[in-house]
């Protein structure tokens, strides 16, 4: 299309706009998730993660001690401390004591209050309630403020979450999961594979269209029967278990995309290597595996996404101990117990997703010739 | 640490165990039936007729065992009491009928099921129409194509913060409230919607689904032979009229492929649910439902039975891709 | 000595037969080529011979041994198919090591085996490279070298030049011919449909149709005396011309009338029975040539004609405006189109077919 002549510049810019719109569309909710998660927890329940680069504004209203903690000195009664305490720390720009005019006074003014008393507000957010006599009441003085934040961010989110909140624990236990029951279908579904592709023997038509019917099979079928079998057999809960588990439900994929693939090497190879005098197993090992290197790789990274990402089958056959949640389990439990704690979620979730999005990047090329293999006939 | 050596151990002991397996039988039948001596010739062929079934065992045994014997053995269930233990007759199935959970439920899984592949298609054929057209097209693709790469729960956490809602006069952190502000609106608690919530909730699958779409079509779409859409130029069509009608109907075999994927897809679909709403506030699906009625309701009985329903509905799909399969033998 | 035997062997697909009643004996060192068009059960009798496909009828005994049901490994023979069928993931060496390997031979063996093949075949320089690294007539002299270190009985070729260009496919075939001559002792058995191939390679050729043998001989016994119509118009470029005919005076040579009032006068010895039977008269297109006179065989106006320098392919108007009759001439011809020519053959370049299409020197 490249080389047609006459092709109208607007449409070209017209489709240049609509893409990337598209990709905006696409990548900002998870973009929003990687800034937030290095953002300090304070800002980031405050203010819009776009506006992570601006430093942020904000009014806040601090209650000063009550009267009780006013010490002498000199012939004052004084109340001192910081604005910021307990809260994240910026510059004050500006202070007033009453919610009618907040901003009153810039910093190092001093505000006459009632009853000779004087309030002091530092840049820095000290402050000094001064007054001639002994102050009383129970609660303290109202210090209204406006704050500039300088963007902050920090790396103690993820501090937090691989050490305290056990994603960290979560992450060895996903891994565990993962990388056998990632091996262990490839190497079954490979040899089924070549069997179904390449020998001869009765029933093979009928294995096919079995193991092409059970590619649609819910997994939901199988929790409730094989729960009961576990718990039978005396498996229960335990790696093996869920190793199994993964490997008969990615089975009927793996087969099909191998098969699709050992069936497509050209035959006079496989015919070749029976008159130079190797069995099955020989052109199997020999002949048929290297060569079906790419399709090996893209089931691989099939099987890894979806053991990876999985939290059905973690729920249903591993625990909820220290020793079998996985990732997708803690983070569910986080979004249960700290829904409002988004420097803890987002740094969780980012923690989960970073090792898939990994594999993606650098594997995007065998992972889409297999999703090809396995769709476009 | 020690978590770690006994996770490397038994992984090693469990593939090691399957390559000992492949090794093990094939030495042993290549030791009964010798590939030399006199009877060479027969005890080759008898090797071969029995080879296929050494390849196949343990894919035979994975798949009755974890798919085939669950299917039958639900059917069974669904006619048995919460325990599994007392036969209940179609009371089950009785009670799913007049069952309000249950209804909403199916309601809202047909939702899913025609607005979902619909939507995740469609942005799939516009997104590989345009990046097949620019040069930067391939990195558009790469991340259009990236949150398949996420799991649906990080994606519910990822779109949990875009929904994230504050009160009414605090800046809003949540990017939708944060637009629906700037333009004047009232910030909303999407989630808890009624109704709409099942939208937002789609949103995210189909956010997740529409890469996939992308990447077949695309191939799909570059797979058609120039010399049609060039001669479609010579005939002076337009390029809205090139893609409408030359190029969208070669490709409906893959739109189909695609369309039945995320169908099934949708079926099964439950991690996002669970995570956002945990099915509260009418956006129950039927995986879900199965789910609760499992582990919260503990009723074997019922939850066996909404699993045949979702298998009733995968049904004509299993019968197509076979047929599809066989045609190509 | 008979190297393969082949007695009634048949090939069938549940009903479909695809192979008939093959009665062929190989003998020791020949060159045997298989030749017919596409579909006629060539590459399906070699690769019953390789032991790819299954023998459904008959017998197939090669050296002596009765070889219906061993597999190919065990039957002495070597194969070079058409897409080379080279391991891409394997260098040249390997590829042809992998059958000793597999036989589990002495390392030395191999080594020796492999060098020398890779001697004969000039492929020296290329033994640590891949295949995909080869042109396409170095990738088919690795598969023919592949063949030779398994030092077989009976070489089996399947079509191996189809798949190079015309210049290789004849340098290539020069050097199977040279290979053959270097290997006298050495049966092998060539699959084609290019009849060049066939005349140039082959000490015998065997020609099939349909699932038959058509006929089996020398390739100038094949051109000079076709069995039948089929082999007739098959072997030989254009195709041989057939008219009608009728026997009028039999003997040592016959006499047919082939127009009223013109006869010819063809060397094939008839017998009394034959007068007055409907023939066919077969001539070559090359072996026509111009005449003035009245005595000629056939007359035509030209249609088409093809000057091609060294020879000049006329081809005549035929009934219903399809092209009927050619004659090859030789040299630069000035003959235009919509000319009226006559042209004759000598006697002895004539055949003679009967109504089945045999030929009367086979009948």
């Amino acid at each position: 299309m490249q080389g047609i002549a006459g092709q109208r510049p607007l449409l070209i810019w017209v489709v240049h706009l609509s893409v990337a719109a598209l990709v905006l569309l696409w990548t900002i909710p998870t973009f929003g998730l990687l800034v937030s998660s290095f953002r300090d927890g304070d800002q980031l329940s405050v203010s819009g993660w776009w506006t992570a680069l601006t430093a942020t504004e904000r009014n806040i209203i601090f209650r000063a001690p009550a009267p009780a903690a006013q010490v002498k000195d000199g012939d004052q009664w004084v109340i001192s401390g910081n604005v910021f305490e307990g809260q994240a720390e910026g510059e004050v720009t500006a202070f007033g004591f009453s919610s009618k005019a907040p901003a009153a006074f810039a910093p190092g003014q001093t505000a006459e209050m009632r009853r000779g008393k004087a309030l002091e507000v530092a840049p820095n957010g000290d402050f000094r309630i001064a007054s001639p006599e002994e102050m009383k009441g129970k609660r303290g003085t109202r210090i209204f403020y406006t704050s500039i934040d300088p963007p902050r961010f920090t790396l103690e989110n993820y501090r937090n979450v691989l050490f305290s909140e056990g994603i960290g624990r979560s992450f060895i236990n996903t891994l565990t999961v993962t990388i056998p029951a990632t091996i262990i279908p490839i190497l079954i579904a490979a040899f089924a594979a070549y069997a179904l592709a390449w020998m001869q023997f009765p029933g093979r038509a009928l294995l096919l269209a079995v193991v092409v019917g059970l590619l649609v099979v819910p997994l939901q079928m199988s929790l409730i029967p094989l729960l009961r079998l576990y718990t039978d057999v005396g498996i229960g809960k335990s790696y093996i278990g869920i190793w199994l588990a993964h490997t008969g439900f990615g089975l009927p994929l793996a087969i099909y995309l191998l098969r699709n693939y050992i069936k497509g090497l050209p035959k006079e190879i496989i015919e070749s290597a029976k008159v130079d005098g190797a069995s099955d197993f020989e052109i199997f090992i020999k002949i048929v595996l290297p060569l079906s290197f790419p399709a090996l790789a893209s089931f691989a990274i099939f099987q890894f996404l979806w053991t990876w990402n999985d939290l059905l089958v973690a729920t249903v056959f591993l625990g909820n101990n220290e020793d079998q949640l996985v990732m997708t389990g803690r983070l569910r439990e986080l979004l249960g117990s700290r829904g409002g704690n988004w420097e803890i979620l987002t740094a969780s979730a980012f923690v989960s997703i970073a090792v898939p999005l990994l594999v993606f990047f650098s594997l995007q090329r065998y992972l889409v010739r297999g999703l090809l293999a396995g769709s476009v006939k | 640490m020690e978590q770690l050596l006994l996770a490397l151990v038994s992984m090693a002991a469990g593939v090691g165990a399957c390559v000992l397996y492949f090794w093990g039988t094939n030495k042993i039948l290549d030791g009964v039936f010798p590939a030399r001596g006199p009877n060479a010739g027969r005890n080759i062929l008898r090797a071969n007729s029995i080879r296929p079934w050494l390849f196949l065992g343990p894919a035979i045994a994975l798949l009755t065992l974890y798919l085939i014997y669950p299917v039958i053995n639900s059917v069974i269930l669904s006619f048995y009491g919460p325990s599994g233990q007392s036969y209940v007759g179609t009371a089950n199935y009785s009670w799913l009928v007049s069952d309000a959970g249950f209804r909403e439920s199916l309601r809202n899984n047909l939702l899913w099921l025609f607005v979902v592949p619909a939507a995740s298609t469609f942005f799939g054929l516009i997104a590989a129409a345009l990046t097949d057209r620019i040069s930067w097209g391939n990195i558009a693709k790469s991340l259009i194509f990236m949150p398949m790469a996420i799991s649906f729960v990080g994606a519910s956490v990822i779109w949990k913060f875009v929904y994230d809602i504050r009160g009414e006069n605090i800046e809003q952190i949540g990017l939708l409230n944060a637009i629906v502000v700037a333009l004047g609106g009232e910030p909303q608690a999407w989630i808890t919607l009624p109704f709409w919530n099942n939208v937002f909730l789609m949103v995210i699958l189909i956010w997740i689904q529409t890469g996939f779409a992308m990447v077949i079509l695309s191939a799909a779409l570059r797979g058609i032979p120039e010399e049609t859409v060039e001669a479609a130029v010579l005939d002076g069509a337009n390029p809205l009229q090139i893609f409408m009608k030359i190029k969208v109907p070669q490709i409906w075999g893959t739109i189909a492929v695609v369309w039945t994927t995320i169908t099934i897809l949708v079926l099964k679909v439950f991690d996002i649910v669970l995570a956002m709403t945990n099915g509260q506030w009418g956006s129950q699906v039927l995986a879900n439902y199965m789910f609760d009625w499992m582990f919260r309701g503990l009723d074997f009985g019922r939850s066996a039975t909404i699993a045949i329903v979702i298998m009733v509905m995968v049904i004509p799909i299993m019968i197509w891709n076979i047929r599809e399969a066989r045609k190509e033998g | 000595m008979t190297s393969v035997s082949l007695r009634g062997v048949s090939k069938s697909y549940g009903s479909v037969e695809v192979l008939r009643n093959i009665d062929l004996d190989i003998e020791k060192g020949e060159l045997v080529v298989f030749v017919g068009p596409s579909g006629c059960g060539k590459s399906t009798l070699l690769r019953m011979i390789a032991g790819l496909e299954t023998i459904t009828g008959g017998d197939l005994q090669i050296d002596g041994e009765r070889m219906n049901e061993t597999p190919p490994a065990q039957r002495g023979i070597a194969m070079v198919f058409q897409t080379y069928a080279l391991y891409p993931h394997m260098s040249v060496r390997d590829n042809m090591a992998f059958g000793m390997q597999i036989a589990k031979k002495p390392k030395s063996e191999i080594e020796a085996a492999v060098d020398n093949a890779a001697r004969i075949l000039q492929l020296e320089p290329y033994l640590d490279r891949l295949p995909k690294a080869l042109s396409g007539g170095q990738r088919q002299r690795v598969a023919i070298g592949r063949a030779i270190v398994r030092d077989p009985k009976v070489f089996l070729f399947d079509e191996p030049l189809s798949n190079l260009d015309a210049a290789l496919r004849v340098a290539t075939r020069i050097e199977i011919a040279q290979l053959k001559e270097s290997m006298p002792d050495s049966t092998m058995i060539y699959v084609t449909h290019d009849q060049v191939e066939a005349m140039t390679l082959a000490s015998r050729i065997v020609v099939l149709h349909g699932g038959n043998i058509e006929q089996v001989g020398a390739p100038l016994e094949l051109y000079e005396r076709p069995a039948n119509v089929f082999v007739a118009q098959f072997i030989g470029s254009p195709a041989m011309n057939l008219v009608a005919a009728q026997v009028t005076e039999t003997g040592a040579s016959t006499t047919v009338q082939i127009r009223k009032g013109a006869t010819a006068t063809v060397q094939v010895p008839s017998k009394p029975a034959d007068q007055s039977l409907l023939v066919q008269l077969g001539v070559r297109p090359e072996d026509l040539v111009l005449t003035e006179g009245d005595d000629f065989l056939l007359e035509g106006t030209v249609a088409i004609v093809e000057a091609l320098g060294e020879t000049t392919v006329l081809y005549f108007e035929g009934k219903d405006g399809e092209v009927g009759l050619m004659a090859k001439l030789p040299g630069i011809q000035s003959i235009g189109k919509g000319t009226k020519v006559r042209l004759t053959a000598a006697p002895d370049k004539l055949h003679l077919f009967d109504a089945e299409g045999v030929s009367f020197h086979y009948r």
